[in-house]
């Protein structure tokens, strides 16, 4: 039973992206017979490639796949490098869990709201600083180069790849390391680069690969602070596939091909600049130079990071303002009337939503804890490590666009006869949540001594005995820390709901992109504070739990993270 | 024409007849009045999914209401779909035939009009003709309405249920603004001498399109053309001056028209942060709604153009593969009754100008309708100035993709 756990993740996870690719690539060659399109062709991709504005769509996506994951990366190895081991480590830790659990579209909400020429940036410093009575007319939110766009993918992304840095740097004895190379005189960026880097980034190469599909086809920043002509290529099919004339879900399908080729060009480009630089980096990791750049990037790490809490803080700040205002104008700082309306729309409509949230993601995250435990403990029993094939299906869903296979997969329910309803919502969630859940827990899981699973075992209990009474307690951590991770995942999903729920269920996530097309700012932030809430509760209670439960056993705290 | 009027009128039973026993329940010639007592049994109990934009909390309210109503008055429970772009309802109901569900669906009853109305009656994803057999049709006076019997030029042919009615408005904030710009060429003027404080949404939003169709209407060589199929006209002479007039405005539209917002709404909240100082909306209510929120200056006020502005209707239809056609009949039939017409109107609880002819009413319901208060912001409807028809629908995309081909791409 135990046995077939990986190839049932597999197929779960697999199944449903094959089927949804094969349904987006064969009305890509122009078949599609409900529309009454029953030959094959070409002319399909012609129309895709002739369309104005493409190959601006197409750089567009491929570049902040690049650029986010790029970035996000550099700040994530600085900010460890300058913080590792000191007192603000501790800071930095704590500010990761809030930080990746407010959802992609209210962080991107907060942080358009913050830098626009009328946001809260700008009204915090006019008049008396910038002498501005009225907004200027800047391009700053949705400027043409997608800066903006890369600036709240950078922002989502450097919690996330600090989390899965962090957690296999006992494995990889980050500690000693350091230790090592700061005695034989190296400095403390220098030492961290060249003797840790090496060894945790294989580590990181899929998280990162993830990183470079989700910026490179995300549809829910990209609507907020991406620019809109042309659009990134995943809005751009998203507009193909919303326009009324039907026959442009035939050009939806080619992009959403297209899409596929776009992130994996992305990912392709960035494994030929790792072979690169891991073969230059070894002449300059032997060449014996103790130092780098020590005082300016320090400097800088020690700016960014602080820069970073503070926009993100002061963002949602200003969602949180604007939820209560009922009147707001530039360039007043603050609201200059109050009321708790938004509040009470919210109240009104919230508790069928909240309801089917918080089932939804518990379904999704549990069945995917499970599946991901089951599959962990087979490896642990067996001593047998899934193959290297078998673990990049894991993160197959992360990989591949979303806007890519969820109309196929919607056919693929509808030939099957599964009606749309909460059930096949859940399902369509455990795509997304297992990967992540899969990647949160593995490190933690794989490192477990098993001197405490044997010592059990020649004390005569049984395997699952051991399972239930040792591993699952040691490893209580890093998994309630997944299941918050699962939480995030399945609480900010939303074409996924819409699709497969036939926009039946209602979700926090589908009622507050629902209002986003009111364009009532006010609501927005109210909803989006809603949104925002259940996952960092989630996370509260994955920090707070452990330390309510080993709260006499404070060696099980120290084991994990 | 009184005569003509009575007439059509004593006829219309008969004609309501032979469209029910052939549409409804081809076995059957029962009376319009037993047919329609035959549709209240079978919708209780149902549950009718409705596909309706959701962006605007007001107007969820009001759906929530219409369905506590029928709830009560006729158990049949209402499920609103909040949609962000009906088009989405027209993907699903397009999945659901390409999947070959042609029965059960997951989609009772869609709030529509125009392209998207146009591309299902193409593909034949629509259920009827039904709308004869609802009692309240009657009021729309479907004789001499000519304009409920076109959707966007598309002939409605009982497909779909007129609901509501829209005009296009332009607002600005009258302190600001007292005199404003009341035609394209004073538009234009107005721009460049106030540049970056005017914008539109980006197209192919709904209201972008309108925007375009708006100066095309006003300057367009053929007007004629644009209420036929594209493809008959010469789309490059009849635009040309639209082109034109938008190469001039656009260097001095809001970030000189490197960027725009997404939609109304966005537009709307450029009007709030004092972004821009004109806006438009397809609604004398939207104006009012935002001062009431506080989102808006109390002395904003609607205003059209001289040559007059683009209206049109909107409609219910049901998708060929309802699972609970009988319970969308029903609320439809609800939602046209004069009292839930008149909450409509009432800007209070959303101000959507109805469909019925109010000759068509008792005597208190029509004074209801004239009397109301229409709110701070509106004009009343003898000021509204002349309603210009909407182009025939094939002119949406052509227009669409040529804005595109021009303003796209850098």
């Amino acid at each position: 039973m135990l046995r077939a756990a990986p190839y049932l993740v597999a197929a779960i996870l697999a199944g449903p992206v094959a089927a949804g690719a094969l349904g987006a690539l064969v009305p890509s060659f122009g078949f599609l017979p409900a529309l009454g399109h029953d030959a094959f062709g070409l002319a399909v991709w012609r129309d895709l490639l002739s369309w104005p504005g493409i190959g601006g769509s197409v750089l567009l996506s491929f570049a902040s796949g690049i650029v986010t994951a790029g970035l996000s990366l550099a700040l994530a190895m600085l900010f460890l490098a300058v913080f590792f081991e000191t007192r603000a480590f501790i800071w930095l830790r704590k500010a990761i869990a809030p930080l990746l659990a407010v959802p992609h579209a209210a962080a991107a909400f907060a942080l358009a709201f913050l830098i626009a020429p009328s946001g809260f940036l700008a009204r915090l410093l006019s008049p008396w600083a910038t002498g501005w009575q009225r907004p200027p007319d800047l391009l700053i939110v949705q400027d043409e180069l997608g800066l903006s766009l890369m600036a709240g993918l950078v922002m989502k992304e450097v919690p996330f790849l600090l989390l899965v840095a962090l957690a296999p740097l006992a494995q990889i004895h980050a500690v000693e390391r350091m230790r090592m190379a700061r005695a034989l005189g190296y400095g403390r960026i220098a030492a961290w680069f060249k003797t840790v880097v090496p060894a945790l980034y294989p580590l990181l190469r899929l998280p990162i690969y993830a990183v470079i599909a989700y910026s490179s086809a995300n549809i829910d920043v990209a609507l907020i602070l991406g620019p809109v002509s042309p659009p990134p290529l995943a809005v751009q099919v998203l507009r193909w596939s919303n326009d009324p004339e039907l026959d442009y879900r035939l050009i939806a399908a080619a992009g959403a091909v297209l899409q596929f080729g776009v992130t994996a060009a992305a990912i392709a480009l960035w494994v030929a600049a790792e072979r690169i630089l891991i073969t230059l980096g070894r002449g300059w990791i032997e060449s014996g130079n103790r130092t780098l750049a020590e005082q300016g990037l320090g400097l800088l790490g020690r700016v960014l990071f602080p820069a970073l809490l503070l926009s993100a803080g002061l963002g949602i700040l200003a969602l949180g303002l604007s939820a209560f205002a009922r009147v707001w104008r530039f360039p007043d700082p603050f609201p200059s009337r109050w009321t708790l309306e938004h509040w009470q729309s919210v109240g009104d409509t919230a508790s069928g939503p909240l309801g089917a949230t918080i089932w939804i993601a518990l379904a999704a995250t549990g069945l995917s804890l499970a599946l991901v435990l089951a599959m962990l403990e087979n490896e642990r029993r067996t001593g047998r490590r899934a193959g290297r094939a078998l673990e990049l299906v894991f993160y197959l869903p992360l990989l591949v666009p979303q806007i890519g296979f969820l109309f196929g997969l919607v056919l693929l329910a509808e030939l099957i006869g599964i009606a749309p309803g909460g059930g096949l919502v859940a399902a369509g969630h455990v795509i997304f949540v297992l990967p992540y859940v899969y990647l949160t827990l593995s490190e933690s899981y794989r490192r477990l001594d098993p001197a405490w699973s044997r010592l059990a075992r020649t004390l005569g209990h049984s395997e699952s005995r051991v399972f239930w009474k040792v591993t699952l307690p040691m490893v209580f951590t890093p998994t309630l820390a997944a299941f918050a991770v699962g939480l995030a995942v399945s609480i900010g999903q939303y074409l996924v709901t819409r699709l497969l729920g036939a926009g039946r269920l209602d979700t926090v996530t589908t009622e507050a992109i629902a209002l986003a097309a009111g364009g009532d700012r006010r609501l927005i932030g109210a909803w989006a504070l809603t949104q925002a809430v259940l996952p960092v509760l989630g996370f509260a209670l994955a920090l707070a739990a452990p330390r309510l439960l080993w709260r006499h056993r404070r060696g099980m705290l120290g084991a994990v993270q | 024409m009184l005569l003509t009027r009575r007439l059509t009128f004593l006829a219309f039973p008969l004609l309501l007849a032979a469209a029910v026993a052939s549409s409804v329940a081809p076995a059957r010639a029962d009376s319009p009045a037993a047919e329609w007592s035959r549709v209240l049994d079978a919708a209780k109990g149902q549950t009718v999914y409705w596909n309706a934009w959701g962006g605007d909390p007001r107007i969820n309210a009001y759906i929530a209401w219409a369905g506590e109503q029928v709830s009560e008055r006729y158990g049949v429970e209402l499920v609103h779909v909040k949609l962000t772009d009906t088009a989405e309802a027209v993907a699903r109901v397009l999945a659901e035939k390409s999947a070959g569900r042609n029965e059960g669906g997951a989609i009772d009853l869609i709030w529509i009009n125009g392209e998207n109305f146009a591309a299902m009656k193409r593909n034949g994803l629509l259920h009827g003709p039904w709308i004869e057999a609802l009692p309240n049709h009657n009021l729309t006076d479907p004789a001499n309405s000519p304009d409920l019997a076109l959707d966007f030029g598309v002939p409605v042919e009982g497909l779909e249920m007129p609901w509501a009615r829209a005009r296009l408005v332009f607002y600005r904030d009258e302190a600001v603004l007292p005199e404003p710009p009341r035609s394209s060429d004073a538009l234009l003027a107005w721009a460049k001498a106030n540049p970056g404080r005017f914008t539109y949404p980006l197209p192919p939003s709904f209201l972008g399109t309108t925007f375009l169709k708006q100066v095309l209407l006003e300057r367009a060589s053929s007007v004629d053309a644009l209420y036929r199929p594209v493809a008959e006209g010469d789309f490059a002479s009849v635009t040309a001056p639209l082109w034109d007039y938008l190469d001039a405005l656009h260097p001095h539209l809001w970030r000189q028209a490197r960027s725009f917002p997404a939609n109304a709404g966005a537009m709307r909240r450029l009007m709030s942060d004092g972004e821009i100082d004109i806006a438009f909306a397809f609604s004398q209510s939207e104006a009012t709604a935002g001062i009431e929120s506080g989102e808006l200056p109390e002395t904003v006020r609607n205003y059209v153009f001289d040559a007059g502005t683009i209206g049109n209707v909107s409609f219910l239809a049901i998708p060929f593969n309802a699972a609970h056609r009988d319970g969308a009949m029903v609320l439809a039939n609800f939602l046209l009754s004069p009292e839930a017409q008149l909450r409509k109107q009432d800007p209070e609880h959303w101000g959507s100008a109805t469909v019925l002819d109010l000759e068509e009413l008792t005597p208190e319901q029509a004074k209801a309708f004239r009397e109301m208060d229409l709110g701070p912001a509106a004009i009343p409807a003898d000021r509204l100035g002349a309603m210009l028809a909407e182009p025939h629908p094939s002119w949406t995309d052509a227009l669409e993709e040529e804005w595109n081909r021009r303003y796209a791409v850098r």
